[in-house]
């Protein structure tokens, strides 16, 4: 018994003295950088699906506080995942990684809230600011500065409603932005429009009673749809084929779930896989957000169990939560109930 | 005496972890895509597993006019795995083979992949658990040796 207390408490002395050595030395912001926010913005900063952040005037404009607000809340709904598990070093880390990217120094602002007239400022921000933040300020659809696809902005317009951006910025950021513009962007700055200081205000008054987005309510699903089949194999695949033709979509490929894993006329026959595609609505969705290839081309599976034939497949509503991009809520929806339709019409 | 072993085996887990759950993974790797994609194929024989096929997206697309860089999303397995998973848990076919998909982003190349994390509270079985956590780790380790790789 000695000898297991001795173990353990060497164990736990060992894994304390670790844990304590790692705080102890300065996490390397640089290396943070490129494993949690390259893939994103770009391993300089100049953006991808995330908006760059290497731009002189964001640096200039853009407190500690505020980046640290947004690795901590992220941007639900806008692609930005919040960061909970980067301890506060390592964040800090990170941040002055961002900051090397510019000689300005952090700005510090306070958090008094700006006494504007959020009547007039809803009417300036109609006026000047809708047509690329949108009417409620949910910001620009699809991802990011070109990605792959082609975009028409360089950057898309970030969305002000958005929770994660309203509990990061302060009031003061949210007007110094306003007066400098965002050179690299179609953002100028607001006294380039014939705007003044007090109109910076009511603008900043009238963002923070946006409308937040309604759409950010998720609910959880099965992942996948499955529907048994009255019929048999053959007729019942001769039926799926039937169904996903009538939708427009196009058969690249049918396969057994095993092909490529056993030899070659030793696969399960009766699991069999039909891959299908719609070009027009695969650009549609690749243009919204170029990730959600993951989930594509569309399949189908048809395979006999102990109850009888049946079809599965993926439920893409409840795979739109994965990439955090609102935007993309339509579209999954709308796969979903093509793949009902399909597999309603084939198991008839 | 085996609760002892429970606790120090809590007590390690939590002082020596941070990971938590994550729904994608995805890296940037600073080589053009054909040398990402060989590092890719390369990382994902070096952990074990099958390459099936690779899906050429980007084909697709430009054949019916569509203007895109290249895109593609490599099927791998373990042909052990997709035999006895794919019999026993008939649910979760539509999720085999695992993949990742790889595209051009300019110069450089990202690759992404789905955690299992949205798939556990409907698969509750706990070896099928133990299976999430190792394909996890595994596309981790894939992803981020691709990620390093020169």
């Amino acid at each position: 018994m000695n000898r297991r207390i001795r173990f353990f408490c060497a164990a736990l002395l060992w894994a304390v003295a670790s844990t304590a050595s790692a705080q102890g030395v300065r996490p390397d912001g640089e290396a943070l950088y490129q494993q949690n926010c390259a893939a994103c913005h770009g391993s300089d900063g100049a953006g991808g699906v995330g908006v760059p952040l290497n731009l002189p005037d964001f640096l200039a404009v853009a407190s500690d506080r505020y980046l640290r607000n947004t690795l901590r809340h992220g941007r639900p709904g806008r692609v930005m995942p919040a960061f909970p598990s980067l301890t506060d070093e390592q964040a800090d880390a990170i941040i002055r990684t961002i900051r090397g990217w510019s000689d300005a120094p952090a700005p510090v602002y306070d958090s008094v809230r700006l006494k504007g007239d959020a009547r007039r400022g809803k009417q300036l921000f109609t006026e000047h600011c809708a047509a690329c933040h949108g009417d409620h300020g949910q910001g620009g659809a699809g991802t990011g500065v070109t990605f792959s696809r082609p975009r028409e902005a360089p950057i898309m317009a970030p969305a002000l409603n958005n929770p994660g951006f309203q509990q990061s910025v302060s009031d003061a950021m949210l007007k110094a932005t306003l007066l400098r513009g965002r050179r690299g962007t179609p953002m100028s700055p607001i006294t380039a429009l014939g705007l003044t200081e007090s109109d910076a205000d009511d603008l900043v008054a009238w963002l923070r009673k946006l409308p937040p987005d309604e759409r950010l309510a998720r609910t959880s699903q099965s992942p996948i749809i499955r529907m048994e089949s009255p019929y048999g194999f053959e007729e019942t695949l001769d039926n799926l084929k039937k169904a996903v033709t009538a939708r427009n979509f196009h058969i690249i490929r049918e396969q057994t779930l095993d092909s490529g894993y056993v030899k070659a006329g030793k696969e399960n026959k009766r699991q069999y896989i039909v891959y299908f595609c719609s070009f027009s609505f695969l650009n549609e969705a690749l243009s919204v957000d170029p990730r959600v290839g993951l989930f594509l081309p569309c399949r189908v599976t048809l395979q006999e169990t102990d109850k009888g034939i049946e079809l599965v497949t993926i439920n893409p509503e409840s795979l739109s939560h994965l990439f955090n991009n609102s935007e993309l809520d339509k579209y999954c929806a709308r796969m979903h109930r093509l793949y009902s339709e399909i597999l309603e019409e084939a198991t008839l | 005496m085996r609760s002892w072993r429970i606790w120090l085996a809590a007590i390690l887990l939590i002082l020596t972890t941070s990971a938590i759950a994550q729904d994608l993974y995805m890296v940037r790797s600073g080589m053009a895509f054909p040398e990402a994609m060989v590092a890719l194929q390369k990382a994902i024989r070096e952990q074990g597993y099958t390459l099936s096929r690779v899906q050429r997206v980007d084909l697709g697309l430009k054949s019916f006019g569509f203007k895109t860089d290249r895109y593609r999303v490599v099927f791998f397995g373990k042909p052990a795995e997709i035999e006895q998973l794919g019999n026993k848990y008939r649910d979760l076919v539509p999720y085999l083979p695992l993949k990742i998909a790889i595209f051009a982003e300019g110069d450089e190349t990202l690759l992404l992949a789905s955690s299992f994390h949205h798939l556990r509270p409907f698969f509750k079985q706990p070896a099928l658990g133990k299976q999430f956590d190792t394909w996890e780790k595994d596309i981790q380790r894939i992803l981020e040796q691709v990620r390093l790789a020169d």
